[in-house]
This record gives structure tokens, C-alpha cells and sequence, in this order.
């Protein structure tokens, strides 16, 4: 038996397939299609939570996503425990774990129970006003106590074990909403031909059909359409039928992001499945099919377990086959409740009376009501509901005044209506019109291709919607370009037909009252905090819902928004809609991070580039760094060393011998073309044109502000070709840097782009014995200084592959470096290692080249400049072609402030004690007692120990440093002052006789 | 995310591909080294920033990779219309947004 | 035109073994299948409409004109990259590079055989794999046989080329393409769920 209150008679699922779960510890059997919530009230088990700030005991309200109170945690494992489930939404499956949420130390007895009694003191504004003074305690005291008391469930402290997956779809309809009224829409466009996608938050589609036990349509009860319908639109190749997806929020130009849940439902996930797939959809028109959402009754003690939507209570009865309870009382304001006590009574259920707001309402739900015996209560209204864990009573009295009545029920189905679900509407930005007659927002402008129908458009009975739908879900393929369909419109047999309903508190709730009558269960807001915040001054929806926090929950107000705008707007004496309606905002409801995320974790979350000799350094046992998103070898550790006595030896074995670095991860553009030496003089301030093919310059760019931008070395392979390297960090927005001038400023030059960062490894041999390791594996190429002096370029052989060899030096060193086209750069690599393993050589990383470049006094950008440097102030002004009428940045150079004294400029830093390494970013000021906050004149901009200079080393920007020479300054740190020495930037061969040595 | 026709493509694509490059229709001058501070003041450092129709650069980076102008809305986030880098400012607009240029 | 560099012309002394990145990977789901394409000769060209004519001669395959389109012969390929700038890849063992190196007409030919790594995906759920990252609508309708086309896959940029109408080539930088076999992988997996 899946619980004593199933009704083996009623509902959908089928009773055999059974499934064991467990609550707060407890076991219970439900059935297979049964979501944690029928599961529970089969068992009879309302009692599901406690509320976020009076700890007030909570049960189910709804039946679906716009559930407020039934939040409970699902548990998997150790690693999968979801907070803030809507029992409502989770599917049962055999073996569900759910605990409940804000409790403690159990859920009958709760301790923080006693701010319900305290409630006086937590009313509207409560935080704003009483954590204010002192200002010290908010920080100390307030917010943690506070952020200890709020919140519901528990994160889980792992690693999420599950993937998420992710999909880009284009489709012409895309239908959301998987009710009667979605399913007509998406025949409609279906049968044309165009591609449609039809999404529906629940397993099941039919929307209200699951529950409204009047409908047929096509000959058949109208459940048995929906299945029947869907079952056709998913077998045809035009259309995606999305179950268990839910569109959470509607973009510009008709993007959706919708999540589907794959697996939740599922008792063994495996491996294979996503937890959930993120949709993004561009669709040519959207039909939003949307519903809408039953509102509660607002009278004291609402919230009491066993007070719920009748509607969900029909669902419970009608799809579930769970009776809510053995004795219920009804309240409502409008007609559908009626369908729900007849519903009840008919399957063996108590219907204890109906109250009804309403003075001498008609119609055929109330004369069967009627028929069947149960007592009907016009012009009253229910002032109370008594019980604590579980509702009790009903006490009726007269709308207007008089003599109570209290009658005994364990249940209470009440409904004030239904709102329209208007909220992906309102995400498109399109504009909502207030219906004054039906007292309802109902879509008005549109700003998107899109269309509402049925029950979110305002649209009421099955009859209306399914024609109103049909004949959208036809426009919208033609709107799209379809051809007229070929199918038929569902006719509908029989319908329910409800409207209308009552906003704001019931009588009992009013003004005059101080009882709790909940607008908001997920917030514990009430009737009475929305009028003190209009008595305390809140004028604007906008202002009394972030003073209340009516609607601001995880259900975002679904079921609150329009009672706490009536009530607001009866207390300003105002009509509804100059007091307007809070902005919906996606997510429709909540979304989790994983999905959002999808494939963008792990080795996905970032791309992770290595060159083509990664895998030798990886062998050698290299430590990397990152350099953006490249793993560069950042030194090679022997024996045990540390890094310090790595880049020490490493240093070392360039300046005696040779080292190998890998310079793959450099940027390198092909500048091809007959205006390419024009080009190169209107982007770098050298001069070009005169560079002879077979030479290289070391070329600085600018922005137009006159700053340095980027710097490399540039070789010129023929007069229409030139091979220009950039910073690593550099090399995408150097090349989108030179594309704008080419493409926008200088359209007239011919010459072309092309990135070849990726084409060339680079292997750096640097150091007195480099040609001696390069020569044997060298072929068609003069490797003599006269023939290939420092700073020029050759292309021909090594080892038998293509190469692009450079004389040039980034040590100070006899230097080349060796482009070969990348898929060889590990053989040639290991080439030239044995080959340098006579003469001594080691690898070196990209520390030592730092270290060894900082010994030359050779900047790099980005860290010895920031943005602000020009090449006058990083001492380069040799560098910028004196004769050159253009190129980018000369204008810039010239601003006032660039050229004016005193500029911050780039020099070297000796310490007194050579043994003190300064840190990079220390302040440098002139006097070290004056007091604080002292004059910072300058920063250290690099900083190394140099084993090769037998002390330590800097770089530093200093205003009007090159004045300075020889000066005294001092560099303030916590444990005491550090005196430096201001220098020349090179300190090692300052001849430079090296390059050629 | 945005759909925006690139006028060298000839058809709309996702915003994902595109990068906004700042306002459009600031030419460099030919003898920007002989400009006035006043001058080169307002080609490098104002910009309209205005509520309504901008004309800005936008560069297909990862489609055509080509630079092109268009017209965008800042209060709709509607792009008006685009064209090709060079082209003038158009004088008229079109009344329905996210057209190409006329053929 | 200046010399092209980058060609592979055959070796006299020690040659270097070449060693491509992610050789031979492949990874199967239902539906769809992954792998990593043998190195190919490729070239990226830039030309001004007037040098087409020649070029197209030179090359052996028309260069195409329309956006997103490709035209392919003799095991060559040429991809319209954007006005003026094509992919050209030949799969044939013939360097594209030398056919253009004679040619006088204003262009520029570099060569890229290594910067790129050609990754394909094959099978009925082949769209879908790629769509899990790569935001441009694949039908048949809207990318059909033969369209090419620089886009986007999940961070990276790639270069898309529809082959049949359940087969696409996907290029990518050589460094990147780690990044995106792993993503068409997860995304073949999650397309045939």
C-alpha cells in the first residue's frame, strides 16, 4: 500500500509500481510517477517545513513550480544534497532521501519556533531598523548572526559529482507551455512543417488537464489528448518535444534559456547523463503558453499544514490519486474550488462545508455541489484556521461581522483566483495591461515576435484557448514562412469554465486586524507588514516589496505578488494600476549554477595551451607557470633543487655554455604585401623601410594615447614580407590592434594579416656556445657572424624541416632562435638538446629568461610598463623614428603632460646590502622619515637575485629617475627601510660585447 | 545574446562572434602629428555616449573578422541597421530595426 | 610575391620526426563520432577580387565569392573566410603554397599546414555535438553541404565546414585543439543521450 491516503480508485499511476522513500529518517512508500509531495500526503504527511523567519510550521501549498513552502533537501550523497526542492517538483523515485529545512533540533519542535512569538519585534523592516547603531556591530556582530539564522538547507561542501550539458537550437515556433493550450499551438505550427519546440516544466504534459476532471477533447478525457497529441508532435522530424524543461528567461531577439532536467527524476543517474542540459534557443516566434497560478485565500493562519490551493488539491485527487485529506473544509472567491470539493466528495471524501466569499453566486458547479449534498456557505468567510503541525478547524463568520462558527476539517482547499503567468511576458519586455474587470495583468504591448495564449493571456474556458491557441500556433509558423498546414484543430467536447476570484486579504485580514494572514509564505510576509510599510512611507510597489520582501523568495511571488499589490493599493486609497507591478526578472524559477556553467569546468573551463615541446619539459620534470591560458616551463628543478638554485644554475649555464628555451608561446604575424614595410612604419614608431630583407628590429607599438603598447622583434624575410613577433600575453590584441588600422584607417595599403603564432615552435638558444650547437643540424644557411650577424634572419634547413632562424638575443648572449613548423618542434628540440649536451648547454625556463633579460636591462611589457609608459620614459627613445610624420601614437607622444618633467621614468635599482632582493610593486620614496602618508615617488618593477651579478637586481619606475643617478632612495617595508642606489637598467656587459662573444 | 547581420556575411549571426569596437565615424586625421591638443583631444578622448541612436564600430572577430559600423539603440539594445566599414553615415534610417543596408 | 617559407619539401640530412597533436585520438558515441584528421597542407590566402581569376587557375579549385560557402576539387579545398581570405586545405599531399608562388596577381599566401589541427565529427548527431558549444544554427537549411565558416565553439574560435549532411571538418588552432576534441567529446556524448 503506497499510503493510507491513496484512493486506488482515482488518479493516473499505476498502483503496482511502487517506490520506498525516506523523510526526515522515516520511510514511506509512494508510486512510481508521484512527486515527493503526493508521495508524502499519500502518507499523510502535510508537515513538510518550517518558514524562513518565524519558523512557523509549513506544509504543501501547490502542486507545482510556484510552490513557497514545501522546500526540503534531496540527498543523494555525501556530495548531491540539493537545498530548496520543491517536494511539489521532485520526482519520486525508489530510494529518495529528503529531509526537511530550518529546524532544529526536529521538525515538530522547532527552537527558532520562538521568533514566531517574538513576532512583534520582526515586523516589516525589522533588519533596516534595529541593526543600525553601532555601526561597528554590523560588521562584528549583526550580519554574521544574522547570515547564521538565515537561509534554508544546507550547500553541500563537495565537489558537484554530476556534469551538465549545454545546447545552441534554432527552431521557427518555440511553444512554452505544454497544456492545452501549448499543445494546440504547437499542432498548429507542427503541421506546416517548420521546426517547432515544445517545452513544459512538468514529466507530463496537459498542464491543467491533469487535474480538470471536465475536459474532452477529440472524444477523449482530456489527459488522454494531451499524451496522445504530444505523443504525435514528438514523432514527427520537425519537432523537439521538451519535457521536464522549464524556460527560465526570455532575451532579446527571442532568445530562451531553458533548463531541462535530465536525471533528477532518475533513482541511477549513470554516468552517460547529464544532471541537467542548458537549451539556448533562438526561435522566429514564440508562443507563450504559459498558464496561470491559483491564488490563496489571505485570512490569519493560512499557512497552517493542510491549507492549500484547490487546485492542487484536485491534482493530488485527480492525477495522483491521493486525497489531501478525510474531512475538508472549502473557501474561495471564485468557482474552480467548487470543481475541487465535487471532485472530493465523489471519491469518498468529507467535504465539510463551502465558504464562499460571494453573495448569491450561480452556476452548474454550484447547483452539483449542491446535488451532492454539501453545505454551501454564501457571503462568509473563513477568519481563522486553528490546528498548529496540522490545520484542525475553520472558523466562519458573516463577511460582514457576527457570530463565529468553528468547524472541525484536516484540510482547507481555498482559491482567490488565478493569476495569470505572465512573468516570460514581462522578461521580453513586452508591457502588461491591467484587465479592471477580471482584476487581472494580462499581456498589453509586445516588444518581442511573440504571442500569448489560454490562461496567460487572460483567455478563459478550454474552448476559447484551444481555438484562440490553434489559430496563434498557425500564424506563428506562417509569421516564420511556413506554408499553410494541412492538420485539423482539436475540437473540444466539454470544458471548465472559471474566472474571476477576490486580490488582497480576506475579511478578518483587515485593516483593522493584527492577525497572521500570510501574503508571502516564503518570506512570512502578511497582510498586515504591506500596509506598515505603506503607513511608514513606501509608495511605490517597487519600494513596499523590498521593505517587506513580499515576492522577493525563491518563488519570487508567484502566488503573492497581486495580493500584496491590492493590499498596498487599497491602503494608498489608490487604484491597482498607479501603483504598478514589480518587474518580473529571470530565472522564471530557481536555475543552479551547474547548469548555467554546463561544460565550462574542469579541463573545459578554460582552455589550457601548451606548445609543441610541452611534452619533453613535461618529461624533464619542469615546473610550469601560467601565462594567460599558456602552461609555460618555468624552470627545470635537478636533484632536488629548489627554484632559487634551479634559476640560479640555469642562469648561470646560458652565460658559460648555452641554454634551450621554449619561445613558442611568442606571437607571430605575417605581414605580407607590397605596402607591408608601409604598414610596419605607420604601426611601430621605427622606421621600416630601409631594414634590408635578411635583418630584424626590435619594433615598439603604441595606442594613439602615445603609450607603449607591445614590443617584439620584427624580421624582414623579403621586401613584401615581413615575420613580426609579439608579447605572449599580446598576440590577440596586437593583431586586432593592427586589423583596425589596416581595415579601418589605412584600407588603401596592400597588405595582409596572418596569425602564425601557432605555426612556428620557437626554440631560444641563447648563450657563448649556441652557434656551436645550432651549425651541424644546419643546412643552407651561413651560420658566420659576417653572414648572419647579430639581428638578422635566414630561412633554410634544420634537421631536414623548414626554418625560420634568428639571430637575435633576448639574454644578452650570442643568441638565435629557431622557428620550425610546430609538429617538429619537439623532434628538433631534442635535435638540438643532444647536440647541446656536449657543449654543456641546459634548458632554462621562463624565470631564468626573466632574470637573465632583467640583467641586460631589456623591458617586458605589461610588467616593467603599465599602460602608462612611454618609450622616452622606459629610456627607448632610440626606438621611434625621428624623421617619421606618422605613425600610430606620434600625436599622442606629443601631449603635455608626456613630454613635461618629472615623469616617471624606468631605471635600475642597486640595494645597499646586495643580498636584499626588493619585492616587485615596493614604493619608493626620497625621504623615509617624513611622516605618513608618505611621498611615493616610484615602484620596483622587477626584481631578482642574480646569481651571474653575484647580488640583487631592479627595475624601477622613478620620477625623473635618469636625474637621479647615483641617488640614495629608500623603499619602506613592514619589518624596516631598504636602501637603494639608483643605476643604469643593465648590469651585466654593459658593452654589450656578448651578442657577438 | 544579440543577433547582428554582418554586412559581409549577409546574414545575421550569433553576438558571440562579434566585438563592439567603440564609436564609429572618428577619422584619424592625415596629418594627425600637426593636430591641435583641442583637436586630437576630441579625436582620442570624446565620445557621444548618447541615449538612443549610436553609430559605433563593431568587428566580426571570430566570423569574416571584418570591422563594420552600425546603428544600435541604447535604450532598446535594437541595432537600427549595419554597413560596411567606409560607408557614410547614413542620413536616413530605416523604420524597422536590425535591416541591412538597401540593396 | 615573395618566396613562401613554410614548405615541406623532403629532407637530405637527419630528419626531425614529425609529431602532430592529439594523432590519432578518436572518441564514439551513439550516433557520432570524433577524431582527429591526419595532417593536411593548408594555406591562408588573401586577395582582392581582381586576383581571383589567376589564383582560382593556380590553385585548381574555384575560390568562392559568397559568404559561408566552399568549393572543393581534387581533394582541395578553398573556404570563404571573409571578402578577401580563404582556408585553403589540401588533403592531397599537394602544397597550395607552391601552386601560388608563381602567381603575379596581388595576394598573399601564408603558410599555416601546422598551426591548425582538423578535427571531425561524423554521424546523425554530429550537429548537436557541436551545437553544444557553438552558437550558429546547423541545420541543412541554414548551413548546408559545403557551408564554411568561422565561428565559435564553447571559448575558442574555430573554423566549420559541413562535408556531407551528417559530417563536419572542424579546425582549430594547434594548442586549442585539446580544448575543443574535449568538448566535441562531451558534447557527442551528451548529443546521443
Amino acid at each position: 500500500m503506497s499510503g493510507a491516503f491513496r484512493i486506488p480508485a482515482a488518479g493516473r499511476l499505476k498502483q503496482a509500481k511502487t517506490a520506498r522513500f525516506s523523510f526526515d529518517g522515516q520511510s514511506y512508500t509512494g508510486i512510481e510517477g508521484d512527486t515527493l509531495a503526493s508521495a508524502l500526503l499519500a502518507n499523510g504527511v502535510h508537515l513538510v517545513g518550517r518558514s524562513f523567519k518565524y519558523h512557523r510550521p509549513r506544509g504543501i501549498l501547490s502542486a507545482g513550480a510556484e510552490e513557497p513552502n514545501a522546500l526540503v533537501q534531496i540527498v543523494r550523497d555525501d556530495a548531491r544534497k540539493t537545498p530548496n526542492v520543491r517536494a511539489t517538483v521532485q520526482e519520486l523515485y525508489d530510494g529518495l532521501a529528503a529531509n526537511s529545512q530550518n529546524r532544529w533540533p526536529s521538525l515538530s519542535f522547532d527552537v527558532g519556533a520562538v521568533n514566531d512569538l517574538a513576532s512583534p519585534m520582526f515586523s516589516a523592516g525589522f533588519y533596516y531598523k534595529t541593526f543600525m547603531w553601532p555601526k561597528a556591530a554590523w560588521k562584528s556582530l549583526y550580519e554574521p548572526k544574522i547570515r547564521e539564522a538565515a537561509g534554508l538547507g544546507v550547500s553541500p561542501d563537495r565537489p558537484d559529482p554530476d556534469h551538465y550539458s549545454s545546447r545552441y537550437a534554432h527552431c521557427d515556433v518555440l511553444v512554452l507551455g505544454g497544456g492545452a493550450a501549448g499543445i494546440a499551438a504547437a499542432l498548429a505550427a507542427a503541421e506546416t512543417g517548420v521546426r517547432v519546440i515544445l517545452a513544459d516544466e512538468q514529466a507530463e504534459f496537459g498542464g491543467s488537464l491533469r487535474f480538470e476532471s471536465g475536459a474532452r477533447i477529440d472524444g477523449q478525457d482530456g489527459f488522454a489528448w494531451a499524451q496522445g497529441a504530444v505523443a504525435k508532435l514528438a514523432a514527427m522530424d520537425n519537432v523537439r518535444v521538451l519535457p521536464r524543461t522549464t524556460a527560465f528567461g526570455y532575451y532579446a531577439q527571442n532568445f530562451v534559456g531553458l533548463v531541462e532536467r535530465v536525471s533528477d527524476h532518475l533513482k541511477a543517474p549513470g554516468h552517460d547523463l547529464p544532471r541537467e542540459r542548458l537549451w539556448q534557443v533562438r526561435a522566429k516566434r514564440v508562443v507563450l503558453a504559459s498558464g496561470a497560478i491559483e491564488r490563496h485565500m489571505v485570512f490569519a493562519n493560512n499557512d497552517r499544514p493542510g491549507v492549500m490551493l484547490a487546485g492542487a488539491a484536485r491534482t493530488f485527487l485527480n492525477h495522483y490519486g491521493v486525497a489531501v485529506g478525510r474531512n475538508v473544509g472549502v473557501y474561495t472567491a471564485n468557482d474552480s474550488a467548487y470543481a475541487a470539493a465535487i471532485d472530493l466528495k465523489k471519491a469518498g471524501v468529507n467535504v465539510a462545508a463551502i465558504v464562499d466569499l460571494r453573495d448569491n453566486p450561480t452556476g452548474p458547479v454550484i447547483d452539483e455541489a449542491r446535488a451532492l449534498g454539501i453545505e454551501i456557505n454564501f457571503g462568509r468567510a473563513v477568519i481563522r484556521a486553528g490546528g498548529k503541525l496540522r490545520v484542525s478547524s475553520m472558523t466562519v463568520q458573516p463577511k460582514n461581522g457576527g457570530g463565529e462558527r468553528t468547524i472541525p476539517v484536516d484540510a482547507i482547499l481555498m482559491s482567490a483566483g488565478w493569476t495569470p503567468s505572465v512573468h516570460l511576458f514581462s522578461q521580453s519586455r513586452g508591457k502588461v495591461a491591467f484587465n479592471d474587470e477580471t482584476k487581472r495583468f494580462v499581456p498589453g504591448t509586445y516588444a518581442q515576435d511573440c504571442v500569448s495564449v489560454g490562461a496567460c493571456n487572460g483567455t478563459d474556458g478550454l474552448s476559447g484557448t484551444v481555438d484562440e491557441a490553434y489559430a496563434a500556433g498557425a500564424k506563428a509558423a506562417k509569421d516564420a514562412g511556413a506554408k499553410a498546414g494541412k492538420g485539423s484543430k482539436p475540437k473540444v467536447d466539454a470544458s471548465e469554465s472559471w474566472s474571476r476570484g477576490m486580490l488582497g486579504a480576506a475579511p478578518g485580514a483587515g485593516p483593522d486586524t493584527t492577525v497572521k494572514a500570510f501574503v508571502d509564505f516564503q518570506n512570512d510576509v502578511t497582510a498586515k507588514d504591506i500596509r506598515q510599510a505603506v503607513h511608514e512611507g513606501m509608495r511605490s510597489i517597487e519600494h513596499v516589496k523590498r521593505f517587506t520582501t513580499n515576492g522577493m523568495a525563491t518563488d519570487q511571488g508567484k502566488t503573492s505578488n497581486m495580493h500584496g499589490l491590492a493590499i498596498a493599493a487599497e491602503t494608498l486609497g489608490k487604484p491597482i494600476p498607479e501603483v504598478g507591478l514589480t518587474t518580473f526578472r529571470a530565472p522564471y524559477t530557481p536555475v543552479t549554477f551547474g547548469s548555467i556553467v554546463s561544460h565550462a569546468r574542469g579541463p573545459l573551463f578554460d582552455p589550457t595551451r601548451k606548445t609543441a615541446i610541452h611534452p619533453w619539459a613535461e618529461r624533464q620534470g619542469a615546473v610550469f607557470e601560467d601565462v594567460g591560458q599558456w602552461k609555460r616551463a618555468w624552470y627545470f628543478p635537478k636533484g632536488g633543487e629548489d627554484m632559487h638554485a634551479a634559476v640560479d644554475r640555469e642562469c648561470v649555464g646560458v652565460r658559460t655554455n648555452a641554454g634551450l628555451f621554449d619561445a613558442s608561446t611568442l606571437g607571430k604575424i605575417e605581414v605580407v604585401g607590397p605596402d607591408a614595410a608601409k604598414f610596419m612604419e605607420l604601426l611601430y614608431t621605427n622606421p621600416w623601410e630601409k631594414l634590408e630583407p635578411g635583418r630584424c628590429r626590435y619594433g615598439i607599438m603604441l595606442r594613439e594615447d602615445g603609450f607603449i603598447y607591445d614590443d617584439g622583434v620584427v624580421g624582414r624575410l623579403a621586401p613584401d614580407r615581413f615575420h613580426v613577433t609579439t608579447t605572449t600575453g599580446g598576440a590577440p590584441r596586437v593583431m586586432n590592434h593592427m586589423e583596425d588600422y589596416l581595415q579601418t584607417e589605412f584600407p588603401h595599403l596592400n597588405v595582409w594579416l596572418t596569425s602564425i603564432t601557432e605555426q612556428w615552435a620557437v626554440i631560444a638558444v641563447q648563450g657563448p656556445k649556441s652557434r656551436d650547437i645550432i651549425a651541424p643540424l644546419v643546412e643552407g644557411i651561413d651560420m658566420s657572424d659576417e653572414a648572419l650577424p647579430h639581428m638578422s634572419v635566414r630561412e633554410g634547413k634544420i634537421c631536414g624541416v623548414p626554418t625560420r632562424l634568428f639571430r637575435m638575443s633576448f639574454t644578452g648572449e650570442r643568441g638565435f632562435e629557431v622557428n620550425v613548423p610546430a609538429d617538429y618542434g619537439q623532434a628538433v628540440w631534442e635535435a638540438l638538446w643532444a647536440e647541446g649536451q656536449k657543449h654543456g648547454a641546459v634548458a632554462y625556463g621562463t624565470e631564468a629568461m626573466h632574470v637573465l633579460r632583467a640583467e641586460k636591462g631589456y623591458i617586458i611589457v605589461g610588467q616593467d610598463t603599465d599602460g602608462t609608459v612611454t618609450p622616452n620614459d622606459a629610456g627607448l627613445d632610440w626606438a621611434v623614428g625621428k624623421k617619421k610624420t606618422d605613425f600610430v601614437g606620434i600625436r599622442g607622444m606629443m601631449r603635455p603632460d608626456l613630454v613635461a618633467k618629472g615623469r616617471k621614468q624606468l631605471v635600475g635599482l642597486k640595494t645597499k646590502d646586495p643580498k636584499v632582493v626588493l619585492e616587485e610593486g615596493a614604493q619608493i620614496v626620497e625621504d623615509p622619515r617624513q611622516p605618513i602618508p608618505m611621498k611615493m615617488i616610484g615602484h620596483v618593477t622587477s626584481s631578482y637575485w642574480s646569481q651571474n651579478c653575484g647580488r640583487s637586481i631592479a627595475l624601477a619606475l622613478v620620477a625623473g629617475g635618469r636625474d637621479r643617478m647615483g641617488d640614495t632612495l629608500y623603499v619602506p617595508m613592514p619589518d624596516g627601510v631598504i636602501e637603494v642606489e639608483v643605476t643604469g637598467m643593465v648590469f651585466f656587459d654593459e658593452t654589450g660585447g656578448r651578442l657577438n662573444g | 545574446m544579440l543577433l547582428i547581420r554582418c554586412p559581409y556575411c549577409e546574414e545575421e549571426r550569433p553576438e558571440l562572434e562579434f566585438r563592439n569596437a567603440g564609436e564609429a565615424h572618428i577619422a584619424r586625421s592625415g596629418n594627425i602629428a600637426g593636430e591641435s591638443d583641442d583637436d586630437f583631444e576630441k579625436f582620442f578622448f570624446i565620445r557621444s555616449n548618447p541615449k538612443g541612436i549610436i553609430y559605433e564600430r563593431w568587428r566580426h572577430i571570430h566570423g569574416c573578422a571584418r570591422f563594420f559600423n552600425a546603428v544600435r539603440d541604447t535604450v532598446t539594445d535594437k541595432f537600427v541597421m549595419t554597413y560596411k566599414a567606409g560607408e557614410p553615415k547614413p542620413s536616413k534610417l530605416p523604420k524597422n530595426g536590425n535591416e541591412g543596408v538597401a540593396k | 610575391m615573395a618566396k613562401a617559407a613554410a614548405k615541406t619539401a623532403a629532407a637530405t640530412s637527419p630528419s626531425a620526426e614529425r609529431r602532430p597533436a592529439l594523432a590519432g585520438r578518436s572518441t564514439s558515441a551513439t550516433g557520432v563520432k570524433v577524431e582527429v584528421l591526419a595532417p593536411a597542407e593548408r594555406m591562408s590566402l588573401r586577395a582582392p577580387e581582381a586576383s581571383l581569376a589567376a589564383l582560382s587557375k593556380a590553385l585548381g579549385v574555384t575560390l568562392p565569392k559568397q559568404p559561408k560557402t566552399s568549393a572543393t576539387k581534387g581533394g582541395r579545398t578553398a573556404m570563404w573566410l571573409g571578402p578577401d581570405e580563404w582556408l585553403v586545405i589540401d588533403e592531397a599531399g599537394n602544397d597550395p603554397l607552391a601552386d601560388c608562388a608563381g602567381v603575379s596577381a596581388l595576394h598573399s599566401a601564408v603558410g599555416i599546414s601546422h598551426r591548425n589541427i582538423g578535427i571531425s565529427v561524423v554521424g546523425p548527431a554530429a550537429a548537436a555535438a557541436i551545437n553544444s558549444g557553438c552558437p550558429q544554427d546547423l541545420s541543412l537549411d541554414a548551413f548546408p553541404v559545403g557551408a564554411a565558416s568561422r565561428t565559435i565553439l564553447g571559448k575558442v574560435e574555430i573554423v566549420l565546414l559541413r562535408t556531407a549532411q551528417d559530417a563536419f571538418r572542424v579546425e582549430c588552432w594547434r594548442s586549442f585543439s585539446d580544448y575543443v576534441f574535449t568538448f566535441l567529446s562531451e558534447g557527442a556524448r551528451d548529443a546521443a543521450g
